[in-house]
């Protein structure tokens, strides 16, 4: 298979605007008589549901969660990134064209991050449009602040909520396509399967988590926005119903999977704390701003953070990175923290954590600063940790958070099956192996907003569909199989729960392919993951049945992919010889322990195809051509 | 330092919207007091399940405090006896050895009863789509800073922009309204310029789907504001309460 990755030609600058240009236009009055389906509710499907409704086209939207307002770009907090240069910093489109290259390691396509950085500025007006409720200066101005990997404050926010603010945004437009009828809202369903007709994704085979129900609806293209895998490792910042499912699924149907290893390890996470633990709770990197990261000077210190006099802290973000200091790229600090937990510095009840620390802040501009800025994330930690961080300093710790990986997209955010497009997390293409602060919600909506209107009407004006329904031999054919999957689901009534099997699971791929890997670690994961697998379709225990509102069903479901794609993530860790962004492979480091990558052999894009059970995947190359840009090693010193 | 601790849950089941509900007893042995409420109904659920019983349905998703989806009447309050908290951000310290546990749905008639204690809240996403936005398709949008926001309005706008939609002001009042959340989306759009051309609309059509919906009117209970997870003030209802008149008398809206 030749990977075509579809970028215009000519400059750098130009290539946008050129395929603009150049991609064929669906005529207004016809584009009512074409339907397309967007799965997922987040910024970057809800977005896309109301823009090419507002287009026209007939939409269908369908979420797992019981409203299109929830879905988990609701939890980013810190900001979103744009290069309006309203701080007159310098910067520029092509500083944060840069800074996002730069910051994930020269592993992303030079075309799609221009392009990005290009509509960046157009998201912001459009959410201020809307009424999303940035913060703004004294003046009215909206106001900005700094995130890690860059040296502009480019980040525009809502509180702490920035995540919530513009999906509300992207809610309320979402709705008012519903209103006008021209987006059909389906709540509460999970997509179960893709359904190919001669070569072209036309629909796909929802549960009704609520009836059981299976349902079949098909459409001229589907679009995919569901999300990141980061559950795989069971304990993730990511929300209890995140999964792999949708973009597994349409793996397993003919669409590559790109870079699965790379896996973005948030720096600031409150520490795990016990076994019965769901999930991580993030706190924003925004407080790097002002928080001071360090830990004792000397191993094994016990005494209180208040006890141990400035002399003997080790404040190694700003010894190591003087430049950048706090806020180097997430990988970078998240490292920088496992390093110092494993000399035995890590402090707290499990010697996991490291100290970020707001004194200084709180000394220099005052509490009432600090609180405006960051006063509802100190609030969420007071309430999980019981610990009031005004007194004393926060205690974090990385945690799993983001994927970088996901379904293989060519500049058109098409996968390698013809109508099926994917969007935001779901995809591989801007982050390369390491996504800076804010810019997941610039992908997001950018993907919704102001790629997929355009990209997938020139696919609809260049293609020929034949008519089709859900009685097509396809449709049955694929619900056959998913019912199938189901019943033997529920039918195997073992010993063991499903999130004992989940756990289990992260448990491995946190040991091994988490933010170190070693080749005989990952070896070891992979016949582990194959055995929990075996066990898992013998003696899993799903109570309740298929025609009712079933938790436990659901989840099953989800963990029998993570199951699979576990391995596939392993697979690639194991075939990306080098380090590079969230893929650390502790054999490939320079001499300052920093990822040392290979340009010479890996600066491709490995893109995965399914050839069957228990068979290794077929694996396939997409060079990444750097014309603009010199591959230099990361240096944020 | 954490502890363990047990309780007696009495939780409801009902099978499905149409069928009669009861409260259940359960035990909740050694449960960590670091844990948070709906990680302790996962160590029940994880247990009834290996009894080869149905686990306990309920909502969930972000279990951070924003996405909205969960929530329960705990001891007769909506998200429990914390202040500003939801659900998934109550933790097990604040309840203590030996106690019992009353836990139950949202009850309202626009909020039935899907499985145990999840309703379906669909009725908040009918009265967003009756005028919860402004009129704006991509890309058509002028330059963000054209249009300045004194910081007052803004900060205000977002106060009331954090509300989650979660449904305990609904739960909590005596009459289901929902007027603190229709008050938290007129107010938020009518304190920003943006939101003002469509002003009057707005308040009128979403007062009236309200109506429709079978959710109460406001009786100035402010059972909502004392139980709303983001502390949304009810200063919020009476801005929609006068962005409702000044439409009624001053626009020819309908």
């Amino acid at each position: 298979m030749e990977l075509d990755a579809k970028i215009p030609g000519g400059h750098l600058k130009d290539k946008w605007d050129r395929h603009r240009f150049e991609l064929k236009l669906v005529n207004p009055a016809n584009k009512r008589k074409f339907d397309i389906i967007v799965v997922g509710t987040g910024l970057a499907g809800g977005a896309a549901a109301a823009s090419l409704a507002e287009l026209g086209y007939n939409v269908k939207n369908f979420c797992i969660q019981d409203s299109p307002r929830r879905a988990h770009s609701i939890a980013a907090q810190g900001g979103i990134n744009a290069a309006k240069n309203y701080t007159n910093e310098g910067d520029s489109i092509w500083r944060l064209f840069y800074d996002t290259i730069k910051g994930g390691d020269f592993r992303a396509r030079e075309g799609n991050v221009y392009r990005l950085a290009q509509v960046s500025n157009n998201i912001i007006d459009q959410c201020v449009a809307q009424g999303v409720p940035f913060a703004r200066d004294y003046g009215g101005l909206l106001a900005n602040r700094s995130f890690g990997g860059s040296q502009v404050s480019r980040t525009f926010y809502a509180r702490g909520q920035t995540g919530q603010q513009l999906l509300l945004g992207a809610y309320s437009s979402l709705s008012r396509q519903i209103a006008a009828k021209k987006v059909e809202m389906f709540t509460r369903r999970e997509m179960l399967d893709v359904v190919i007709v001669d070569g072209q994704a036309r629909g796909i085979v929802v549960r009704n988590l609520v009836t059981g129900e299976l349902e079949c609806h098909e459409a001229h293209a589907v679009v995919l926005a569901t999300g990141g895998y980061g559950n795989v490792f069971f304990l993730s910042t990511n929300a209890m119903a995140s999964n792999v499912t949708a973009a597994y699924r349409a793996y397993k149907r003919g669409a590559l999977f790109a870079n699965p290893c790379f896996t973005q390890i948030h720096p600031t996470c409150i520490p795990v704390h016990g076994t019965y633990q769901s999930k991580l709770t993030l706190m924003s990197e925004s407080l790097r701003n002002d928080g001071r990261v360090w830990v004792p000077r000397d191993m094994g210190d016990k005494r209180q953070p208040h006890q141990i006099p400035e002399s003997e802290r080790d404040y190694y973000l700003e010894r190591k990175y003087p430049s950048f200091g706090n806020l180097v790229p997430r990988d970078v600090a998240s490292r920088n923290a496992k390093a110092q937990c494993d000399e035995g510095k890590g402090v707290g009840d499990t010697g996991l954590a490291v100290y970020l620390d707001f004194a200084d802040a709180i000394k220099r501009d005052g509490k009432d600063v600090i609180e405006k800025k960051y006063g509802n994330l100190f609030q969420m930690y007071e309430k999980i940790t019981a610990q009031d961080p005004y007194e004393t300093p926060m205690m974090i710790y990385p945690a799993v958070h983001y994927t970088m990986g996901g379904l293989w997209v060519d500049y058109n955010l098409m996968s390698t099956v013809d109508g099926l497009f994917v969007m935001g997390e779901a995809n591989f293409s801007d982050h390369g192996a390491n996504r800076l602060g804010a810019s997941a919600l610039m992908q997001g909506l950018a993907d919704g907003y102001f790629v997929i209107p355009y990209t997938i009407g020139g696919y609809i004006a260049g293609t020929s569909f034949p008519e089709i329904t859900t009685d097509h031999p396809a449709f049955k054919d694929t619900a056959k199989e998913v019912r199938e999957r189901t019943d033997k689901l529920l039918s195997i009534q073992g010993k063991r729960t499903v999130d004992d099997f989940h756990r289990e699971l992260g448990l491995t791929m946190w040991d091994y392919c988490g933010m170190g890997r070693k080749d005989e670690g990952l070896e070891k994961a992979k016949k582990k993951i194959q055995e929990l697998r075996g066990e898992f379709w013998e003696n899993v225990l799903v109570p309740g049945n298929d025609k009712d509102f079933n938790q436990s069903l659901e989840r099953a479901g989800r963990v029998a992919d993570f199951l699979e794609f576990g391995e596939l993530m392993v697979t690639d860790a194991l075939a990306r010889r080098e380090s590079c962004g969230g893929h650390f492979n502790e054999a490939y480091q320079t001499e300052e322990n920093e990822a040392q990558r290979d340009d010479e052999n890996f600066c491709h894009v490995a893109a995965w195809e399914y050839t069957g059970d228990d068979k290794e995947p077929e694996f396939h190359k997409e060079p990444l051509d750097f014309e603009n840009v010199e591959l230099t090693q990361r240096s944020y010193k | 330092m954490s502890e363990t601790i047990n309780l007696t849950l009495r939780v409801w089941r009902q099978k499905g919207p149409r069928t009669q509900g009861s409260l259940e007893t359960y035990k909740a042995i050694d449960i960590s007091t670091d844990m948070s409420f709906l990680e302790m109904l996962d160590v029940v659920n994880e247990e009834l399940t290996v009894d080869g019983k149905e686990p306990i349905a309920f909502d969930h998703d972000c279990r951070e405090g924003i996405c909205g989806m969960c929530g329960v009447v705990v001891n007769g309050r909506s998200h429990g006896p914390e202040k500003g908290t939801t659900l998934c951000q109550l933790h097990m310290r604040h309840f203590s050895d030996g106690d019992t546990i009353f836990i139950e749905p949202w009850r309202s008639k626009a909020f039935p009863v899907i499985k145990d204690l999840a309703v379906d809240r669909g009725a908040f996403d009918t009265l967003i789509q009756a005028g919860g936005f402004v009129s704006v398709n991509a890309g058509g949008a002028q330059d963000a800073n054209c249009l300045p926001v004194p910081q007052e309005d803004a900060e205000k706008a977002m106060d009331a922009a954090a509300c989650i939609g979660c449904g305990a002001c609904v739960a909590s009042c005596p009459n289901a309204s929902a007027m603190l959340f229709v008050g938290a989306k007129v107010s938020q759009l009518a304190l920003l310029p943006q939101g003002k051309p469509e002003a009057a609309q707005r308040a009128l059509s979403m007062v009236r789907t309200m109506d429709e919906l079978g959710f109460g009117n406001c009786t100035n209970e402010r059972e909502c504001e004392a139980e709303c997870p983001k502390e949304i003030s009810i200063s919020n209802i009476a801005r929609l309460n006068r962005e409702y008149f000044k439409a009624g008398l001053f626009s020819s809206v309908m």
